[in-house]
């Protein structure tokens, strides 16, 4: 058990140390950081001494080693194209991106398990075969054009909600919350949606399977020969043995929701750090497309490695198998 | 594939010719069975004549400013009060047919898209049989960084992929090296699905008689592995190509549309949704929503496929 977390431990920092490689390669030779800070008719000289400033004429390995020391400290290097540190400016956006993919996750989370459930008991109504329908174009549709399709529904044609931006954030500390003001709530309602709409998709089909698989098991039949209600049948008994694969998925998604929000950031100009990357990219703004990867990567193998553990904890028939690997 | 060389006296009782032999068969079959199939299949032939013959389909070329009139700017679609022969879908900012924009950005979309499922499939494939019969460190090497690259979606790759590929070629691109970035970020980014796939198939080809039987006779690894390993794992990456074809499409799309993708002298549907979605609130809802259109229908069609091929090739099912 403990050398199973140890071994994961282990393999995490091994991914961490690879994106870390390629983080560092992307920074040191897509482009000459030295071009970026002077202007074009600075003297070979003057280049020169800002490169060994730098540190760039040192051996690669140390400024590894270096940038590595730095990134460990939440230190990214300096944005090309807004001159501040890039810790900075992703420790500015990423309430916004937390917040939305908060939303997003519990959106998904609760329409996914009513809609799941619904048509697990009611497979041939209308309704399920709707969400069925609804399911299969949540799956096929690319994210931006559910957005833009949001937008011209309730803000173009309705007028109901803002199409763009946070609304009013207030300021707790160094977070900014939109939470808590009413202009705040109304613009997540929309980006919510589109980012969550894949992950509500997949909970629902998730619940509707386990449903259907659970409701023939002896024990709900047990349950039904004690003559309980069938509402504590389902919601009592079957939903909770549902819920052990839609708690994995949404731990295992909550990574790509991070990821996703990208297109989503874009699409409702979201103040985020996906919008921040996005304008990385477009403008090869390096240290920022760098520290994003790397962002990205700590969070996917942190999430990882607690559903690894979870499982281990929650499930003891898998420490038996993980003594022997197979 | 090797089949029809083979010499038809020992499949006598069977239709010889590759058709017949088609007509014959289950896939066929559970074809014809699925009215939802056969829909998806019409529809992406439709999708690819329509590509391919974009030039002459099309009212207008929407890429010759000469042809544009900027008087016939932001007309509506034909059946609205103020639409205007030829054109069917309306017009953009700058007169452009939104049908013949469409056309030759379907063109592109799908050029893109096949080109970027080949690549990463050449590669992928490649790399899994190299892994799954050599074995060692080549093999250790290569699922190491399909792990890794797997931990991550696939559009985050592209992204990056696609901006450090344009640092380093740097300045002012033309959209044909574009385009090419757009291929080699795609096909960089889906082929572990390939590689995986294929090397847990080897894994088990590798100890069958033909294999040791090839190897007696005296043939080089490369001959063993393409002429005689390779036609037995083409089937599960035929379902992983087709489905791959409808997220490659999607991937440059969003790459597109993020404004990382094709530019608007030669736009894909993506672009063009990027380019109508300017104008949603001054009430052209014409030039992003038949773009959109296109595309979701492209998508899904190609999905359907996708879905039915893998239940089809899928023996357990049938």
């Amino acid at each position: 058990m403990l050398a199973f977390i140890v071994r994961r431990i282990f393999q995490a920092i091994g991914v961490l140390l690879a994106v870390g490689i390629v983080a560092f390669s992307m920074f040191r030779f897509a482009g000459d950081p030295v071009n970026q800070i002077v202007s074009i008719d600075t003297p070979a000289a003057q280049r020169e001494e800002v490169r060994r400033s730098l540190g760039l004429d040192d051996p690669v390995p140390i400024q590894f080693a270096r940038y590595l020391g730095g990134a460990v400290q939440g230190d990214f290097g300096v944005s090309y194209q807004f001159r501040q540190p890039v810790s900075d400016l992703l420790a500015e956006r990423m309430p916004a991106t937390l917040e939305l993919a908060f939303c997003a996750t519990v959106f998904a989370v609760v329409f996914g398990i009513l809609m799941g459930v619904y048509s697990g008991l009611k497979r041939d109504s209308t309704l399920a075969k709707l969400f069925q329908t609804v399911s299969l174009i949540g799956i096929s549709l690319p994210t931006f054009l559910i957005g833009i399709l949001l937008i011209y529904l309730f803000a173009v044609t309705l007028g109901w909600l803002p199409s763009y931006g946070r609304g009013d954030t207030v300021r707790i500390g160094w977070w900014s919350t939109g939470l808590l003001t009413w202009t705040g709530l109304l613009a997540l309602i929309m980006p919510s949606i589109t980012l969550g709409l894949f992950q509500m998709t997949l909970i629902m089909r998730i619940v509707r399977a386990e449903m259907m698989e659970v409701l023939r098991t002896d024990y709900i039949k047990f349950a039904r020969a004690r003559g309980l209600t069938t509402r504590a049948i389902h919601f009592g008994h079957a939903l909770k043995n549902t819920l052990i694969p839609v708690i994995t998925i949404v731990g295992l998604q909550l990574g790509s929701v991070i990821a996703f929000s990208i297109i989503t950031e874009t699409v409702f100009q979201w103040p985020g750090m996906g919008l921040l990357f996005v304008q990385a990219v477009q403008n090869v703004d390096i240290p920022i497309m760098a520290a994003y990867l790397m962002l990205v990567a700590l969070i996917f193998v942190l999430i990882n490695l607690a559903v690894d553990i979870l499982y281990t904890v929650v499930d003891p028939r898998l420490r038996s198998t993980i003594r022997q690997p197979a | 594939m090797t089949i029809s060389t083979q010499a038809p006296s020992a499949v006598q009782s069977l239709p010889t010719s590759r058709i017949g032999r088609l007509l014959d068969s289950d896939i066929w079959a559970s074809f014809r069975r699925s009215k939802l199939t056969m829909t998806a299949a019409a529809l992406t032939l439709i999708f690819l004549l329509a590509a391919i013959f974009a030039g002459i389909l099309s009212p207008q070329n929407p890429f010759n400013p000469a042809e544009l009139d900027l008087l016939n700017s932001r007309l509506p679609p034909i059946w609205e009060a103020e639409g205007q022969a030829p054109f069917l879908l309306g017009t953009d900012e700058q007169g452009r047919d939104i049908l013949s924009a469409i056309l030759y950005g379907l063109r592109i979309s799908l050029l893109v898209g096949f080109l970027g499922v080949a690549f990463s499939a050449t590669l992928g494939i490649s790399l899994g049989l190299i892994a799954g019969y050599f074995g060692g460190l080549a093999d250790t090497l290569i699922m190491r960084v399909a792990d890794v690259q797997l931990t991550f979606p696939a559009i985050l790759i592209a992204l990056l992929i696609d901006g450090v590929v344009k640092s380093v070629l740097g300045g002012n691109l033309d959209a044909t090296t574009i385009l090419s970035v757009l291929v080699f970020s795609i096909g960089l980014s889906f082929w572990v699905q390939y590689a995986r796939t294929v090397r847990g198939s080897v894994l088990v080809e590798k100890n069958k008689d033909y294999v040791a039987a090839a190897r007696l006779i005296g043939l080089p690894a490369p001959a063993i592995l393409i002429k005689h390993i390779l036609p037995n794992v083409t089937g599960p990456v035929l379902v992983i190509a087709t489905i791959n074809l409808a997220l490659a499409v999607i991937t440059e799309a969003t790459l597109s549309f993020l404004g990382t993708g094709m530019p608007e002298t030669m736009p894909s549907l993506g672009t063009l949704i990027r380019i109508g979605n300017n104008y949603l609130f001054s009430g052209e809802w014409w030039i992003v929503a038949f773009p959109g259109i296109a595309l979701a229908a492209l998508v899904l069609a190609i999905n359907l496929l996708g879905d039915w091929l893998r239940d089809a090739l899928n023996p357990k099912l049938r």
